[in-house]
C-alpha cells in the first residue's frame, strides 16, 4: 500500500521507496527508511499535505511524495 | 529554459565562504538541524542579534562572530540547519563544504534534546567528517517539560564526544560549552569520536576503492578524510568531487591555498 | 601550482575507480548508509533517553483546532485583522503624539534660521524638504511598525508560521509553486528584501523565482503604514470613530488578501509561461509549539524596528526631501519641475484612478517605500500655501484639497500593494538569482500587475457608480 493511502491517525510500517535519485536521497534523509512507522496525523484545511508523525518529528507531504512511498499496515 | 541551480547562478557557497579567518584565531562552526537553537546559541555566545524564530530555516545567510574565553578569541560561524550532509540541498553543501573544507578548529552539533534520534543522525555524520565534534544538547527545558530524561555520560560515552546540555535561551551551560571549546582548540583535550562502521556490503566496497585513493590523493590526505571521500564515491555523490576542485584546485590558484590551509593551522 | 595541476588530474582518475560500480549498485549502497546512521542513530538514543508518558500535549491540541478543517482559516484570518486592529488602534496616539512634536520643532528650526538671517532657499532645502520629509516618515511609518513587529514576532516564535504554510500548501501547489513560499511571503511583511533572501530555504531554483518574483506582493514594512492611514482617514471615517480601526484594518485585511490572491494568479501564471514546470518536492517540518519569552521579544522587536525607521529616515527619507524640494521649487516659465512632471504622467494616471502626483512620488519613491506619502504631500503643497500639517489628520485635508475620493485612496493602496518593488529589493534579486534579468523582470511584471489590475477595478467602479 502507498502512504498516500493510509487513512487519518493510522499507522504504517515503511517498506520502500520507489523514488529515484535526488528526491530519493531527501525522502531518506528525513527519515524514511525502511522498517520506520509512520502516523498520518492530520490533513491542511485546504485538503493538502497530510502531516505525518515520522521519527518523532511531525512532517508534511505532498502526495507526491507520499506515492513514492510503499508501507505494510 | 534549463534553469538549472547553476544557471540561475545561485551561488551561495562563493559568498558563504567568504569569512575573514585570521591567524590566531580559532574558528568554532554551529552546526544542526534547523530549529535547534543554533542562532540562539550564536547570539547568546557573541552577544550579536542574529534572527531567530520557530520554524525549520530561519537562517538562510551565513553570519559569523567572535567571542572570548579566557583570553582568547574564537570565531563563531553560524550554518544554515540541515537534517543532513548527504543530500545535495544548498544549506546541505553549504554546512558539508564548510566543515570539510574550511575545516573549523571544532564544530559544536546543536540538537534538540526532544528529539535526540533524528539529531544524532547528523551527530554521526558530522563524526564521519571531523574529529573535533562537541554534542551541544539544546532545548533542554522542553525536554524536562516534556518529561524527557537524557543520560548525559552514556551519550557521551557511547558518541565518545563530550555532550554540554544547555538552555539557550537563558544561556543556561554556555559558560561549560565555551570551556570545553577553549580546551579542545587549544589541544588540551584530543578527541576520538566513535566511528561508523557499516554494514559488509558498504564496508567491502570502501575496501575496494581505499587504497587506491590513498595511493593516488596521498598529497591532499592530510586535509580530507579519504574514507569518508570513499564512502561519497561509492554513493554517487559527485558534488564532492566538484567541491574538492572547487575549493582544493581552484581557489587555491587564486588566493594562493589561504583559505583553506588558515583554517587547519589556526 | 604543478601539485594542483597533478593533483587535478588525479581527481578525474579517482572518479574512474567507481566506473565498475553500476547505478542500481550505487543506490543500494547509498540506501544502507542512510539506513546504517540512522539505525545507530536509533540505537543510542534508545539507550539514553528515557521517556514518561505526558498527559496532554498542548500542542496536538493546538494543532487539533489552527490546523482543523473549519477553523483553521477562519483563525488565520482573526489572528491577521487582530494584529492589523491592534497596530490601527494602537499607532494613533504615538502618531498624533510624535507628529506634534516633530512639527512643533520645524517651527522653531524656521525661527531659528530666520534668527540667522539664513538665505530663504537654505530655509526651505533643509526645514521644508529635509526636515520634513523625515519627520513624516517617523509619525507615519514608526508607529504602526513598532507595534506590528513585536507582535508579529511573538506569533513567529511561538510557531505558528509553518502552520500558515500549511494550512495554505495546497493553493500554492496547485499555481505551481513552493509550500514554503508562504514563509518567504511572511518574511516580506518584514521586508521584501528579507524576503527574497528567506526564498533560500526554496529548492528547486523555478519555484525560488516564483517565489522572488512575486514577494513584493506582500505589503512590506515600507508600505503597510501607508495602507493603514489612507485606510484609518478615508475608509475608517465613514463610521462613527468606536468602529473605525475595525473598518480600517478590515480594509487591510482585505488588501493583504487581495495581494495573497494575486501571489497565486501570478505564480500560477509565471509556472505555465516564464517558468514552466511541475512542483518540486516539498517537506515542511511542523516544529513544537514553544512559549516565546514575551518581555524580551517585546522589547528587542521594538528597538529592532525603531532604529531600523529611523535609519531609513536618515539614509533614504532626508537624501529624497532634498532632491523632491528642489524640483518642488526649480522651475520654468513659472511651472516647478515637479508639476511639469506630474502633468505630464496626469492623463495616463487618472486612467489607473491615481492623479499626476501620486504616480510621480511612486516613481521617485522606488529608493524606498516610506517616502511616497511625503513625497505626495510635498507635490500637492508645493504650489499653495506652505500648510503645516501639525497632525496626521490634516492630511485628510489635504488630500482632500486635492480632489481625492475614497475611489482615490483605494486606487493608490492597490497600486502601492502591488507596484515595482523597492530599489533595495531590486538590488537584493540581482544577488539572489545573480542575474539583472529577473531584477528587470520583476520590475516590470509586478508593475504592469498593478496597471492592469488598477485599470480594471477603476474602470468598473466608474461604470458602476
Ligand atoms: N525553550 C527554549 N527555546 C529555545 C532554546 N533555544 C532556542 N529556543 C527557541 O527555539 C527557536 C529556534 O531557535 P533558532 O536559534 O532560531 O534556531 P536555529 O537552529 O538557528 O534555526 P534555523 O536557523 O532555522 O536552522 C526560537 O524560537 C528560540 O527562541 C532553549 O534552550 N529553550
Ligand atoms: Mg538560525
Amino acid at each position: 500500500m502507498l502512504l498516500s493511502n493510509l487513512p487519518l491517525k493510522n499507522s504504517g510500517k515503511i517498506i520502500g521507496l520507489t523514488a529515484k535519485g535526488e528526491q530519493r536521497r531527501r525522502l531518506l534523509d528525513l527519515g524514511l527508511i525502511p522498517g520506520t512507522t509512520v502516523m498520518a496525523k492530520r490533513k491542511s484545511p485546504s485538503g493538502a499535505p497530510i502531516a505525518y508523525l515520522i521519527r518523532g518529528t511531525i512532517l508534511a507531504l505532498r502526495k507526491e511524495e507520499t506515492d513514492l512511498v510503499e508501507i505494510s499496515p | 529554459m534549463g534553469l538549472t541551480a547553476k544557471s540561475s547562478g545561485f551561488n551561495v557557497l562563493k559568498e558563504s565562504f567568504n569569512i575573514d579567518i585570521e591567524i590566531n584565531k580559532p574558528v568554532i562552526a554551529l552546526a544542526g538541524n534547523p530549529n535547534t537553537g543554533k542562532s540562539t546559541v550564536f547570539n547568546a555566545l557573541t552577544g550579536l542579534k542574529q534572527h531567530t524564530g520557530n520554524w525549520p530555516g530561519k537562517t538562510v545567510t551565513q553570519a559569523q562572530g567572535v567571542f572570548t574565553h579566557n583570553n582568547q578569541d574564537f570565531l563563531l560561524i553560524d550554518l544554515p540547519g540541515t537534517y543532513s550532509l548527504l543530500s545535495n540541498s544548498t544549506e546541505e553543501m553549504i554546512a558539508r563544504d564548510f566543515i570539510c573544507f574550511a575545516r573549523p578548529d571544532l564544530t559544536i552539533v546543536v540538537a534538540d534534546a526532544t528529539n535526540l534520534e533524528r539529531n544524532l543522525n547528523l551527530v554521526i555524520q558530522v563524526m564521519e567528517l571531523t574529529d573535533n565534534v562537541v554534542l551541544c544538547l539544546n532545548l533542554m527545558d522542553e525536554a524536562r517539560r516534556k518529561k524527557i530524561r537524557i543520560d548525559i555520560e552514556k551519550l557521551s560515552g557511547e558518541l565518545q564526544i563530550p555532550v554540554i546540555p544547555t538552555i539557550a535561551r537563558e544561556n543556561d551551560g554556555l559558560y561549560e560549552l565555551k570551556e570545553i571549546s577553549y580546551k579542545i582548540c587549544t589541544k588540551q583535550i584530543k578527541i576520538t569520536p566513535y566511528k561508523m562502521k557499516y554494514s559488509e556490503n558498504v564496508e567491502e566496497a570502501v575496501e575496494k576503492v581505499l587504497p587506491l585513493l590513498k595511493t593516488r590523493l596521498n598529497q591532499i590526505s592530510d586535509k580530507l578524510n579519504l574514507r569518508w571521500l570513499a564512502l561519497r564515491l561509492i554513493e554517487g555523490d559527485k558534488t564532492v568531487l566538484e567541491s574538492i576542485e572547487k575549493y582544493f584546485f581552484k581557489l587555491s590558484k587564486n588566493t594562493e591555498g589561504q583559505v583553506l590551509s588558515c583554517g587547519s593551522n589556526c | 601550482m604543478d601539485q594542483t595541476a597533478d593533483c587535478g588530474r588525479e581527481l578525474i582518475r579517482t572518479l574512474s575507480l567507481v566506473d565498475n560500480i553500476s547505478e542500481s549498485e550505487k543506490e543500494k549502497i547509498r540506501d544502507q548508509i542512510v539506513k546504517d546512521i540512522y539505525w545507530l542513530a536509533e540505537k543510542i538514543a534508545n539507550e539514553s533517553v528515557s521517556k514518561e508518558q505526558i498527559k496532554t500535549d498542548w500542542g496536538e491540541k493546538a494543532d487539533d483546532i489552527l490546523t482543523s478543517k473549519y477553523m483553521g482559516f477562519p483563525i488565520m484570518l482573526v489572528m491577521l485583522g487582530g494584529v492589523f486592529w491592534l497596530t490601527i488602534a494602537g499607532a494613533n496616539i504615538p502618531s498624533a503624539f510624535l507628529a506634534e512634536g516633530l512639527f512643533w520643532f520645524e517651527g522653531r528650526l524656521n525661527e531659528l534660521f530666520m534668527w540667522a538671517n539664513a538665505p530663504q532657499w537654505l530655509q526651505g532645502i533643509l526645514v521644508s524638504g529635509v526636515y520634513r520629509t523625515m519627520a513624516w516618515v517617523v509619525s507615519v511609518m514608526l508607529p504602526p511598525m513598532a507595534i506590528f513587529f513585536p507582535i508579529f514576532t511573538l506569533l513567529e516564535d511561538a510557531g505558528y508560521l509553518p502552520r500558515v504554510a500549511f494550512n495554505l500548501d495546497n493553493f500554492f501547489r496547485r499555481s505551481g509553486a513552493h509550500g514554503k513560499q508562504a514563509l518567504t511571503m511572511s518574511m516580506g511583511f518584514g521586508c521584501n528584501a528579507a524576503g527574497v533572501i528567506a526564498t533560500r530555504i526554496i529548492e528547486s531554483p523555478r519555484e525560488k523565482l516564483i517565489a522572488i518574483i512575486t514577494n513584493s506582493f506582500v505589503p512590506c514594512n515600507g508600505r503597510f503604514p501607508t495602507l493603514i492611514v489612507l485606510a484609518s482617514i478615508f475608509m475608517g471615517t465613514v463610521v462613527s470613530e468606536t468602529y473605525s480601526s475595525f473598518v480600517a484594518a478590515a480594509i487591510v485585511v482585505a488588501l493583504v488578501l487581495a495581494g495573497i490572491s494575486i501571489t497565486l494568479l501570478v505564480s500560477w501564471i509565471l509556472s505555465k509561461t516564464v517558468l514552466k514546470g511541475v512542483p518540486s518536492s516539498f517537506t515542511l517540518e511542523l516544529p513544537p509549539y514553544r512559549k516565546p519569552q514575551l518581555g524580551r521579544i517585546l522589547v528587542r522587536s521594538f528597538i529592532d524596528r525603531t532604529l531600523f525607521v529611523l535609519g531609513r529616515a536618515v539614509m533614504v527619507a532626508a537624501p529624497a526631501g532634498l532632491i523632491v524640494w528642489v524640483f518642488a521649487n526649480i522651475g520654468i516659465k513659472g511651472m516647478s519641475l515637479l508639476d511639469y512632471a506630474a502633468n505630464l504622467l496626469n492623463p495616463f494616471a487618472v486612467l489607473i484612478g491615481l492623479d499626476g502626483v501620486i504616480l510621480l512620488a511612486f516613481i521617485l519613491g522606488l529608493p524606498a517605500n516610506e517616502i511616497v506619502i511625503p513625497i505626495m504631500v510635498m507635490g500637492y503643497l508645493s504650489t499653495g500655501a506652505m500648510l503645516e500639517p501639525d497632525s496626521v489628520s490634516v492630511l485628510r485635508d489635504i488630500l482632500v484639497n486635492n480632489g481625492w475620493t475614497w475611489l482615490t485612496a483605494l486606487a493608490t493602496m492597490s497600486f502601492s500593494l502591488l507596484h515595482f518593488p523597492c530599489g533595495t529589493t531590486l538590488l537584493t534579486i540581482r544577488k539572489e538569482t545573480g542575474s539583472m534579468k529577473w531584477a528587470v523582470f520583476t520590475f516590470f511584471s509586478t508593475t504592469a500587475v498593478a496597471i492592469i489590475v488598477n485599470f480594471i477595478v477603476v474602470q468598473l467602479i466608474h461604470l458602476f457608480l
